[in-house]
């Protein structure tokens, strides 16, 4: 396996040779690509809010947003420029602090998730080896925000919704470690490299949505049900809690909220992309293509090349995802919450458990093929 | 060992009048454990502005631009009842083309009706997309409103004792054809999308179940009743304007919860169409437009110059006295049985003009059928009952 373009190293060393010590460089080197990342994942939600007013607009036979840029592609920087000159309002009885901390402890988790999201061999912030249970354990952060501003709100509606997004993150983060189990299980690592890497065999075919096909559909729902969009959107169902725990938001705090809702969703759909759709490789393995057009992949283009592939097929995959979400969201009823519970508890859980199973029996079974 | 004890208290929660969902400005008081509704108590009169007061101080034909304000998603049923009920005091005869305008109308207007009902009602569980569907065919009903009679949602201001404001303009029969063969498949659509969405149903089915005992009991009317397996519907049982003429089934179920009221509600949709076509074909005058140029070109002994080809057939003067007596008009309006108490005195103004809202009584059943239901059902059962808090608080 090629280890493609290895941008730390490289910078690093252009460091030392131009006269830094080592270690400074490596400290200058640390917060380049955390603060790429924040710009990425905020660039992300961009174009997700974009796609969400553009497609929503195409499903309702409108035109969505024209005037700002072209087609309307800086719509949502409008939007964004619009809650960031709002009043900030904090009602009378609320709890101040909470009500603050709240959307921070929401957001702050979902970027910080993006820490373990790969586009290429080198091209992640950092390979941990703990990555996927990162990302579980910081996602199950994010409803005690919720339930936070909700409770800090002093308001029923906000009450109830954070309730509901509590009830709703525990019962579907279950199923969702589950399916994320067992392909870890068929990986040998949580490391969201070495899952990518283990699909990278035979092209398309190596994917893990073969191998995992009850797993994929158990992770989408969750997915969704985690990122709270229809039809499991809930905490925030507009007919029936006004806007849920946002209800007392304004300005840059709703805004918060907002990013975070996206943020999350661009995350599940990246990581989902990973995890089921081989990350950033493409459908007939590019070293394989190398060979059969006689050129060696380590040439530096053709790994400029590879690179470039790799981030366009991760985009790609996860902006696919992004798209059915949407299209989901525009066309479905919400469930109600009993209905919600009874999938996430009654169907998911056993289904998923039942998945986990099935996998280590043919792990053990056929280990060539899953990965024993 | 500590005895651990938890202690839940009931919360409540005050919905409205400013409530995304509220149709308007309902209010509702609701009692909440959890997520179940306790107890539920309705609180209406934001949106009164004295309907009733001020018919007694208008003639009939200054209330008539009012009326459409009752409820506003069916101002031609409003306008089509306020001229019904003096008229029937009067004895006043209407020709038979007037008839078919009205019907056709009528029968848009239910279309227009049921169509404002469907996408909030689709909204209210969660689906925003049909909402935008409707308005595209409501569209076209508004079109041909403004094109008869000037105006598109409210103030169309085209009922009159003893017929309508103005014939048909020339070309129209033609475009409600087309209306019709438009709106057709678009049924289909809202049933492709809608109906066997296993969410939707889920979320529906069982839900809000009023008996048929219940539903008669409570008053009901329209397609709340019809969908609790009473096959009763005015057109048929009053056979007022021209229904009897045509040929066409009332749309019932049995079930009486939720989805059955959707599948009634889609059901007259399509009878509409039906009633509609049958109407444009049959109407007076035919569809020849411009009967007043034939009337005079073919002067005043042709038959186009007979009672049945009019619109009007007594114009009436702006003094029309209401002659002394008091009696009860009903007629069928999307919503149930929209009724008028009108008491004359011999006077220009009605003595007493009572307004029976079908949905300010089919919303009495409201808390009744609430028990056991969760905060998202409410919302649901709401939605189902079609409610216009315009015509609710009058």
């Amino acid at each position: 396996m090629e280890s493609g373009i290895d941008l730390q190293g490289s910078a690093i060393q252009l460091l030392v040779d131009l006269g830094v010590p080592t270690p400074i460089a490596k400290v200058l080197w640390l917060p380049l690509p955390m603060a790429l990342m924040l710009v990425v994942a905020t660039v992300g939600v961009l174009i997700a809010v974009w796609l969400e007013r553009k497609i929503a607009a195409a499903v309702q036979q409108r035109y969505g947003p024209e005037y700002a840029g072209p087609l309307g592609v800086l719509q949502p920087i409008a939007d964004g420029l619009k809650l960031l000159f709002k009043e900030d309002i904090i009602p009378n009885l609320a709890d101040p602090w909470l009500f603050t901390i709240g959307p921070a402890i929401v957001v702050i988790p979902v970027f910080l998730s993006y820490l373990i999201v790969p586009f290429g061999q080198n091209l992640v912030v950092t390979d941990l080896g703990i990555g996927a249970f990162l990302w579980i354990s910081l996602s199950s952060i994010t409803p005690i925000g919720l339930l936070m501003s909700g409770y800090a709100s002093n308001n029923k509606y906000a009450l109830i919704g954070g309730l509901r997004a509590a009830a709703q993150s525990i019962s579907y983060e279950i199923p969702l470690a589950l399916s994320v189990l067992a392909v870890i299980m068929m990986s040998n690592s949580l490391s969201t490299i070495d899952i990518v890497n283990q699909q990278a065999n035979h092209g398309i075919l190596g994917w893990n949505i073969w191998r995992q096909p009850v797993g994929f559909i158990i992770f989408w729902i969750s997915a969704l049900a985690e990122t709270e969009r229809l039809p499991f959107d809930l905490p925030e169902a507009e007919e029936e809690l006004v806007a849920g725990y946002q209800t007392e938001y304004t300005g840059m705090k709703f805004a918060l909220f907002y990013l975070g809702s996206y943020v999350n969703l661009v995350l599940s759909a990246l990581l989902f992309s990973v995890f089921y759709l081989g990350g950033w490789s493409f459908p007939v393995p590019v070293d394989t293509l190398a060979n059969w057009l006689g050129v060696s992949p380590a040439l530096p283009w053709v790994q400029v090349l590879t690179a470039s592939i790799g981030i366009t097929m991760v985009l790609v995959k996860t902006y696919l995802l992004v798209f059915i979400a949407i299209l989901l969201r525009w066309t479905t009823p919400r469930v109600r919450i009993d209905q919600l519970l009874n999938l996430g508890w009654k169907f998911l859980l056993p289904v998923a458990l039942a998945n986990l199973l099935i996998t280590a029996a043919l792990k053990l079974a056929f280990p060539v093929a899953f990965g024993g | 060992m500590p005895n651990l004890e938890t202690r839940t208290e009931p919360m409540v929660l005050n919905m409205g009048p400013h409530h995304p969902s509220m149709h308007g400005v309902l209010r509702l008081i609701v009692t909440l454990d959890g997520e179940d509704v306790i107890d539920c108590e309705p609180v209406i009169g934001y949106l009164h502005r004295g309907m009733e007061k001020i018919a007694e101080s208008r003639t009939n034909i200054a209330f008539v631009p009012y009326v459409s304000r009752w409820d506003y998603a069916a101002g031609m049923f409003n306008e089509a009842i306020t001229v019904n009920a003096p008229e029937r005091l009067a004895g006043i005869e209407v020709p038979r083309r007037a008839s078919y305008i009205r019907a056709i109308m009528l029968e848009l207007n239910r279309i227009a009706n049921h169509l404002l009902w469907l996408g909030p009602f689709l909204a209210d569980v969660g689906a925003q997309t049909p909402f935008f569907y409707i308005f595209r065919e409501r569209e076209m009903i508004y079109d041909l409103w403004e094109a008869a009679t000037g105006q598109r949602l409210i103030n169309n201001n085209y009922f009159r004792i003893g017929g309508v404001a103005a014939d048909l303009p020339y070309g129209w029969i033609d475009k409600c054809h087309d209306f019709c063969d438009d709106f057709e498949p678009k049924v289909e659509e809202y049933e492709k999308l809608i109906t066997n969405n296993p969410i939707f149903r889920r979320r529906l089915e069982g839900i809000g179940t009023i008996a048929r005992e219940e539903a008669i009991n409570w008053g009901l009317s329209g397609p709340m009743l019809r969908a609790s397996g009473v096959k009763w519907d005015l057109r048929k049982v009053d056979s007022y304007e021209c229904y009897d003429e045509l040929d066409w089934d009332i749309h019932w179920a049995t079930e009486g919860d939720c989805l059955a009221r959707y599948f009634v509600r889609i059901g007259e949709m399509r009878e509409s169409i039906k009633i509609l076509r049958q109407a444009l074909d049959n109407i007076p005058g035919g569809p020849y437009e411009n009967l007043e140029a034939r009337r005079i070109a073919e002067g005043p002994k042709s038959k186009w110059n007979d009672f049945e080809y009019q619109f009007a057939g007594k114009k009436i003067a702006p003094t029309f006295k209401i002659p002394e007596g008091e009696h009860y008009v009903r007629m069928e309006s999307g919503k149930g049985e929209l009724g008028v108490f009108i008491q004359g005195n011999d006077n220009i103004f009605p003595w007493r003009f009572k307004i029976r809202a079908a949905d300010f009584n089919n919303l009495q059943i409201l808390p009744h059928i609430l028990k056991g239901a969760k905060v998202a059902d409410l919302v649901a059962i709401l939605g189902s009952i079609d409610v216009i808090m315009g015509s609710v608080d009058r």
